[in-house]
């Protein structure tokens, strides 16, 4: 066990706790920001360097910056007294813990992962093959998304539209 | 412990976090936030797997799903916030047990 992946593993599930716990929804708004670095980290150890700064300009620039601005937006700021989670929130809790319990029992328990000794290690496609590959592979993928994207683009603007008021109401008598 | 299987552990963590936020928080914008932390553990997993899956043939595989899957993400953001924010503006609240009829 290296320490970089112990840190960054570490920071990342710390992180991400801090941001499905807190009070305040700045505060996990910038502590879903930590966990998206730490990812990014972890990718970064994973030799995946291009995905890892997608991750962060996409994560950590645009998604978090939203939740930030939704937040304000919905004036959910600050401290409030409500109770934060529905009322048997143990129910929701344990079903999390029996999912995390059963991915990893059967993580450690399969003999099917391919070990440390029998891998082959991929070579890491550069920036520049990776390019040519969604250019010519993947090129239709590569235009669904992008006529995914303005899709949501365009939904997303509509329904942030403020509805016209309504016609001045009748004069009354 | 083989190193894939130190990232999936880890991943199954950051997706358990992820599942009970989503299903126990009351406030909508960080039920969004935990399906986020959710699509990021899948990413991870796809990550490790392109790394230690031992298929050298298909060498960029691996990192294009997952740049398709960050795109899916970042739509799938912008809409559910928009979403948020409209709902908001109907009934001045983000609390989901508030939003229990289907008249607007």
């Amino acid at each position: 066990m290296d320490a970089a992946f112990l840190i960054a593993a570490g920071l990342t599930l710390a992180a991400a706790v801090a941001a499905m716990s807190l009070r305040n929804l700045i505060h996990c708004a910038l502590c879903l920001v930590v966990t998206f670095f730490g990812v990014a980290a972890l990718f970064l150890l994973l030799g995946a360097e291009f995905v890892s700064f997608a991750q962060v300009m996409v994560y950590v620039g645009a998604i978090a910056i939203l939740i930030v601005f939704a937040t304000l937006l919905t004036r959910s700021a600050g401290v409030t007294g409500e109770p934060l989670a529905f009322q048997p929130w143990l129910v929701g809790l344990g079903i999390a813990g029996l999912v995390v319990g059963a991915i990893v029992t059967s993580v450690a328990g399969s003999g099917l992962l391919p070990t440390e000794s029998s891998r082959i290690v991929a070579a890491a496609p550069s920036t520049r093959e990776l390019g040519e590959q969604l250019m010519s592979t993947y090129v239709l993928p590569l235009e669904v998304v992008g006529l995914l994207l303005t899709a949501a683009l365009i939904g997303a603007a509509v329904l942030g539209l403020r509805e016209p008021k309504p016609s001045t109401p009748p004069p009354k008598p | 412990m083989s190193p894939l299987e130190r990232y999936l552990i880890v991943a199954a963590l950051l997706f358990g976090i992820g599942l009970a936020g989503a299903l126990t928080r009351r406030n909508a914008i960080l039920v969004l936030a935990g399906i986020e932390l959710m699509l990021t553990a899948a990413n991870l997993n796809f990550i490790a797997f392109w790394r230690y899956g031992g298929h050298p043939a298909d060498s960029g595989t691996g990192i294009v799903f997952v740049l398709f899957s960050i795109a899916v993400a970042a739509a799938e953001t912008a809409v559910g916030l928009a979403l948020i924010v409209t709902i908001y503006r109907h009934r001045h609240s983000t609390k989901l047990d508030e939003f229990d009829e289907l008249k607007g």
